[in-house]
Order: C-alpha cells, then sequence, then structure tokens
C-alpha cells in the first residue's frame, strides 16, 4: 500500500533537512579547512 | 499522561500524505548530537587545568582520570543497547528517541554539576553512565524505523543514520572550543558552563528528532516496490525473535566479522597521528599529522553512507567480503609505504581503511535485517553492539602493546608499527572465513504467525505473506 505524497510535505522536508544538513555542512568545512594543514 | 501517550508507538504511525524522507533528519537529530561522544577529547585537557588554569596544580584530574569517561560511555553504550534494545523495539522510535534525549542531556547537566563542585565520580556517572546508556538507546532508536520505511533501500537509509554518528563530532569539536572560549576567563575554565549549553542544546535538537519520526502503517510499501514473495539467498522473509536471534551461529558469525573490522580499524584510527609521525619523521608534521586525522574522520563518516549504499547493489556479504580482502591488500600495503617513504600511498591507504571501518557499522543494521528479519531488527542490532565494545578494547591494546614490544626488543619506531599492521591483515583473513560460512537462517529459528512473544509489533513477516 503506498500512498500520494501532501504536496505540502515537501517544505517540511526541505526544513527538516536543512535543520541538520547546516550544522553538518558547518562542521564538515571547519574539519576540511584544519585537513588542509596535511598538504601544507 | 498526555506526554506520555504521546511517545507511544501507535501515536507515531503516519497519516497519509507523510514523507519518508522526514525519517532520515528525524534519525540525524538523534545520531549527530550522540556523535559528540567522538569529541569528547576537546575536554581532556581544559580539564585536567580546571584548578590551575594556566597550568595543573595539585589536586587537578590526571589524564588517565579522564580516559575512563570515554571508556565508561563505551561499556554502556553496547551494555544497554544490548539490555534495552527490546523495549526500544517494542516502545517505538520516538519514546526511545526521547529518552536518549533526556538522559544525554540529563548526562551533560550532571558532568556540568560534577566540573563545578571538582567531582570526577560524578562526571564518571554523568556522561560515562547516564550519557553511556543515551549512546545506546539513541543509537539503535531509529535503525528498525528506517528498515521499514525504506525496504527498497536499507543500507542507504541506515548509511545516512549512522554516517550522523560519525559527523557529530564534525560540529561538537569546533562547538566546544567556541563556547569554552567565550566563557573562559582569567580566573576561570568554562568547561561547566560549555556542558550546560551543550545538554541544552542537544536536548532541543533530539526533543525536534523525537517529534518529528514516524512508523509506517502497516502495509505500506514505497510507490512502485513489490516485496520479494519469498526467500532470497540471503535474504529473509521471515522474522526471528531478538534472543532466538542469539542462538543461531549466523549472530555470532556476524559478530566476529564486525568485531574483526572495527579491532583492525579502532587500532589505526587512534594511532594514526602517532604512527604518521613515527614511520615518516620529519616529513609529517604534528600539524599535517593532525590533518590527517581531520581527512581520516571525513572518510570515517563519508564510508559510513557510501558503503552502506553500495552494499544494497552488491549485496551485505559480499560488501564485506570487499572490507576484508581490500583491507587485507592495505593492511599489507602500509608497510612498504612506510620503507620506501610514500607519504601519498600510506595516506591513501589510511583513509580507504578508516572508510570501511565506518562501512562496517552501517552495513551491519542491513545485513542483520537480510538474515534476521525487520520485526526485531533494532533489537538484535543493540545485541551485537557489544561486538563494538569489545573491539573498542583489543584494538588498541594489539597497537600500542605491540608497539611497546617493538620498541623495547630494538625495534627502529619507523617500523615498529609493521607488526601490527600484519596482525590487522591476519584479522581480516579470520574476519573473511567467519563471513564465507554466514548463511540463511535455519527455518526452526523463524517466528510463526500466533507468537504471543511479538504481540507488542506488528504481525511477522510469515503473517504478512
Amino acid at each position: 500500500m503506498a500512498t500520494q505524497v501532501d504536496p505540502s510535505m515537501k517544505t517540511k522536508v526541505l526544513l527538516a533537512w536543512g535543520f541538520v544538513g547546516i550544522p553538518l555542512a558547518w562542521g564538515v568545512i571547519q574539519t576540511l579547512i584544519n585537513a588542509m594543514k596535511l598538504f601544507q | 499522561m498526555a506526554l506520555l501517550s504521546f511517545l507511544d508507538r501507535e501515536h507515531t504511525v503516519a497519516k497519509p500524505g507523510f514523507s519518508r524522507w522526514m525519517v532520515p533528519p528525524a534519525a540525524l537529530c538523534v545520531h549527530l548530537c550522540i556523535g559528540q561522544a567522538y569529541a569528547l577529547s576537546v575536554f581532556n585537557l581544559p580539564m585536567t587545568k580546571l584548578i590551575g588554569i594556566t597550568q595543573s596544580a595539585p589536586g587537578d584530574w590526571k589524564l588517565t582520570e579522564l580516559g575512563w569517561i570515554f571508556s565508561l560511555a563505551m561499556l554502556f553504550l553496547g551494555g544497554s543497547a544490548a539490555v534495552f534494545g527490546r523495549w526500544v523495539e517494542e516502545g517505538g522510535p520516538r519514546k526511545a528517541m526521547f529518552t536518549a534525549g533526556c538522559l544525554w542531556a540529563g548526562g551533560f547537566l550532571l558532568s556540568a554539576f560534577g566540573v563545578s563542585i571538582h567531582n570526577l565520580w560524578l562526571i564518571y556517572l554523568g556522561y560515562g553512565v547516564i550519557g553511556g546508556c543515551a549512546l545506546g538507546i539513541g543509537y539503535i532508536s531509529p535503525v528498525s524505523t528506517l528498515i521499514k520505511w525504506f525496504p527498497d533501500r536499507p543500507g542507504m537509509a541506515t548509511g545516512m543514520a549512522i554516517m550522523g554518528f560519525g559527523g557529530g563530532a564534525f560540529i561538537a569539536s569546533p562547538l566546544s572550543v567556541w563556547l569554552m572560549s567565550k566563557f573562559n576567563t582569567a580566573t576561570h575554565i568554562g568547561v561547566m558552563e560549555t556542558f550546560i549549553v551543550m545538554g541544552l542544546i542537544y536536548f532541543c535538537f533530539m526533543m525536534v528528532g523525537a517529534v518529528i519520526v514516524r512508523v509506517p502503517p502497516p502495509g505500506w510499501a514505497p510507490e512502485g516496490y513489490v516485496a520479494p514473495t519469498k526467500s532470497v539467498g540471503l535474504i529473509t522473509r521471515n522474522d526471528v525473535f531478538v534472543y532466538d536471534a542469539l542462538k543461531t551461529p549466523q549472530f555470532w558469525l556476524i559478530w566476529a566479522v564486525l568485531c574483526l573490522n572495527v579491532t583492525a580499524g579502532i587500532g589505526v584510527l587512534g594511532q594514526a597521528s602517532a604512527m604518521s609521525q613515527e614511520m615518516f619523521p620529519g616529513r609529517i608534521t604534528p600539524i599535517a599529522a593532525a590533518g590527517l586525522v581531520g581527512l581520516m574522520s571525513l572518510f570515517n563518516m563519508g564510508g559510513r553512507f557510501f558503503w552502506a549504499s553500495t552494499s544494497d547493489y552488491i549485496g551485505r556479504r559480499n560488501t564485506y567480503f570487499v572490507f576484508m580482502v581490500l583491507g587485507f591488500i592495505l593492511y599489507c600495503t602500509v608497510p612498504t609505504a612506510g620503507s620506501t617513504g610514500n607519504v601519498v600511498l600510506f595516506v591513501l591507504c589510511f583513509l580507504v581503511i578508516i572508510s570501511m571501518y565506518g562501512g562496517g557499522f552501517s552495513t551491519v543494521p542491513a545485513y542483520l535485517r537480510d538474515m534476521f528479519g525487520t520485526r526485531y531488527v533494532g533489537a538484535i542490532h543493540g545485541l551485537l553492539l557489544t561486538a563494538w565494545s569489545a573491539a573498542g578494547i583489543f584494538g588498541p591494546v594489539i597497537v600500542n602493546y605491540l608497539r611497546e614490544y617493538n620498541i623495547t626488543h630494538g625495534v627502529p619506531k619507523a617500523n615498529a608499527y609493521n607488526n601490527t599492521m600484519y596482525i590487522m591483515a591476519g584479522l581480516l583473513v579470520i574476519g573473511f572465513i567467519c563471513n564465507f560460512f554466514v548463511k540463511a537462517v535455519a527455518e526452526r529459528y523463524h517466528m510463526k504467525a500466533n507468537d504471543p512473544r511479538g504481540d507488542a509489533l506488528a504481525q511477522p513477516a510469515a503473517a504478512r505473506g
């Protein structure tokens, strides 16, 4: 049984991914900056 | 009472129109927070100077005493995942996430109190015991829910969540350093305030996950997905009761495979900085070694998603065969890279090895689902995490003691790790053999349609047809 996804869910999904994705991306960038020292 | 019923499994059933893509962020809300455990070491040095402020004073805690906080947390991670696995499975993901959030934040707050009155036992209890239980419950809380929402891509789904556990340290590490810099004064080190703020942030973050998580309604399937009507190869259509899984050789073979893979990875993960500097003296500086550790943690996180997603296409057992064979080749290559002074080869070997270490964690829930069905996969996964606790002891012990043994017997520092690498390669050979013997679970272990032990959950797969 598959159901049609509510169109308003798209915004909620986007918000939910942003909520976890933005801090994670910030952390990854910080780590990459530190990791670049390996190549200096 | 209303809050308690809000947490119940039946109140988390998704209504029509819900998108399953809301569930991975809910899982990430929990895993990104509890992944902070990998960044606990940033507090080590500041906590050795709480009295002396600029340097350790008599009465300040020693690094060896502080090391027990992490060890306790890992011990209670494995223990609580094993003990509370069935409760997590039957209570549903929201109740488990809520509990994990309360314990995680509570652990931080109690630790903050421990710092304020300078009582290490309170930190052992707060972060080590209570936080460790939060780690175990939080780690397994979204696993079976994700597998049920993504029956077509279970590896990718659990890989996303477990990737969050690897990525949690990326956020926690710079955040902790920044917070401490804000709370530090000339006469005070801001560890207590940092613990309080982090505990509150993590509580809010984990509550968001608990609120947005949903379980699929009975009989739900993604659009276009046709569930196989019978077991194919290792992928079963039946369910195995959580404690019956312990009676199967398959559980212990996968336990050994995970334990060996993690032992091999953990052995180099904790020693990468020292090992790289000693194998390439003068060429890899302490700063470059710190960069290598950062790069390795990125590959650890990326590997969790990459390998688990790949397992959806090539199969779980084959994925572990890749870990064992490729790992064997790479561990045997590291001494050659050291003796020929090939830094690039050395770094490449370590990055791939560490990606497979992460991949071992993230692929195993889907492996268990293939073998034991979906119904108790979270609880069985909880039991399997004891392999992680065991590996956490074996890995560092093998690396540290072998290095000491070699150096005391006159082996130059640059070559002291060679034997360790060959032993790690040997462990992977044993892992390959264990993985080779994993076959489909015997029918006598399958749950029957009228099995009363599973009343708290939906009908077993055998009854669903």
